[in-house]
C-alpha cells in the first residue's frame, strides 16, 4: 500500500530530477517552444517541495491536490495548469484514504490524464505530454519500472511527429525532428514513482 | 438585467503591457458610458512574460460587482490557467466565465456592452461576435 509519505517522496523525487534535467528540458523547448520549460517546471516543483514540507498533508489525495494547486499558481506557463490539473484530479480521485493500492493509483492517474486531455484538448499523437502519460498509465499495472519504460518510449516517439497543440503547432513541419519537452518532463514524473518506491525499501 | 450592477471584465495576456494597453483601449473606446470595472492581469508576478494564477484571481475579485465577471485571454497558458482556476471551483468569483473571443476586438465589444448595463450573457455574446468581423 502507498501512504502519504510515498506521495511526498514522489514529488520530492520529481523535483530533484526536474532540477537535474532543467537545462535539457529548456534545450528541448528552445527550437519548438519559448525555451522556458525547464526553468518553469523547476520553479513549480521547488515550490511544491516547500509547501509540502510546510503543511505536511496526511493523505495521498491531500499531497497531490496541494502539489497541483501550487503548480497552477507558480509555473507561469502552460505546463503549470496542465501538470497542476494532472496532480489535482489524481489526488481528488484518490479521496481521503490514508493509504491506497497500486491499482487505485493507476485508476486515479487515469482520471488525472483524462482531465489533462480535456483541459488541453490534446490526443495521443499530438506531440504533447499525453504521448508519455497515456502509455505510462496503460503499463502501470505491470509496475513502476514498466510505466517508466513506457513513458520514456512515448517521449522519444514524439520526435518524428508534427505538433498540433501549443506554441510548437505554429511551426508546422518545422516541429518535426524534435522530441517534445512536455512528454520528456512527463517521463521524469513517471520515473520518479519508481524512485519513491525504492526509497521506502531503504 | 441585474439592477445597476455592471459586469466586470478581466483581460489576461502573457504580457503586462499588452493587458494594460488593451484595457486602456477598450475603456477609451467605450466613451462616456458607465464606468465598467476592467482589470488587466498580464505577465507573471515577477514581471516576466507568462500567466499568473494569483494575478488573475486578484483581478477577478477586484472587478466583481455581483453581476458576473467576463474573462478574456490571449494564448496558450492564459487560456489553460483560467480553465484550471474555474475547475477549482472557489478561486474566482461566482459567475466568472471564460469568454471565447478575440482578445483586442473582444475586449472592446465586452467593455462597450457592459457599459450599457447589459448582463453577463449579453457581454459574452458581444465579445464572441467579434470573431465574425472579417477584415478582408
Amino acid at each position: 500500500m502507498l501512504d502519504a509519505d510515498f506521495f511526498h517522496r514522489w514529488m520530492t523525487a520529481t523535483a530533484a530530477s526536474v532540477d537535474r534535467e532543467a537545462e535539457r528540458l529548456t534545450a528541448l523547448d528552445s527550437p519548438i517552444g519559448d525555451a522556458d520549460h525547464g526553468s518553469n517546471l523547476r520553479r513549480g516543483f521547488t515550490a511544491v517541495v516547500s509547501v509540502l514540507e510546510k503543511e505536511s498533508p496526511r493523505t495521498p489525495g491531500a499531497v497531490l491536490t496541494l502539489a497541483g494547486r501550487q503548480l497552477i499558481s507558480t509555473v507561469g506557463g502552460a505546463s503549470g495548469p496542465l501538470y497542476g490539473t494532472l496532480l489535482r484530479r489524481t489526488g481528488k480521485a484518490l479521496g481521503d484514504a490514508d493509504e491506497v493500492s497500486a491499482e487505485q493509483l493507476t485508476e486515479a492517474l487515469r482520471a488525472g490524464v483524462d482531465a489533462v486531455r480535456t483541459l488541453g484538448g490534446a490526443a495521443p499523437g499530438d506531440k504533447t505530454m499525453i504521448d508519455a502519460l497515456v502509455p505510462a498509465v496503460d503499463a502501470l499495472g505491470d509496475g513502476f519500472a514498466a510505466a517508466r519504460t513506457a513513458a520514456e518510449e512515448g517521449a522519444v516517439a514524439t520526435t518524428p511527429l508534427q505538433a498540433r497543440k501549443g506554441r510548437a503547432s505554429y511551426l508546422g513541419e518545422r516541429s518535426i525532428g524534435h522530441q517534445d519537452p512536455g512528454a520528456t518532463s512527463a517521463a521524469l514524473l513517471v520515473a520518479a514513482l519508481g524512485e519513491a518506491a525504492e526509497a521506502s525499501d531503504e | 438585467m441585474s439592477d445597476d450592477k455592471l459586469v466586470g471584465i478581466v483581460l489576461v495576456s502573457h504580457s503586462a503591457a499588452v493587458a494594460a494597453s488593451v484595457a486602456e483601449l477598450a475603456k477609451g473606446l467605450a466613451g462616456g458610458g458607465a464606468e465598467v470595472p476592467v482589470a488587466p492581469a498580464g505577465g507573471t508576478e515577477g514581471g516576466g512574460l507568462g500567466t499568473s494564477a494569483e494575478l488573475i484571481a486578484a483581478a477577478a475579485a477586484a472587478v466583481d460587482r455581483g453581476a458576473g465577471v467576463a474573462v478574456l485571454t490571449d494564448l496558450g497558458s492564459a487560456v489553460l490557467t483560467v480553465k484550471a482556476l474555474l475547475a477549482e471551483g472557489d478561486e474566482l468569483p461566482e459567475r466568472t466565465h471564460l469568454v471565447d473571443a478575440p482578445f483586442v476586438e473582444g475586449a472592446v465589444a465586452a467593455v462597450v456592452t457592459a457599459s450599457t448595463g447589459a448582463d453577463l450573457a449579453a457581454v459574452e455574446a458581444a465579445a464572441g461576435d467579434a470573431y465574425t468581423y472579417r477584415k478582408v
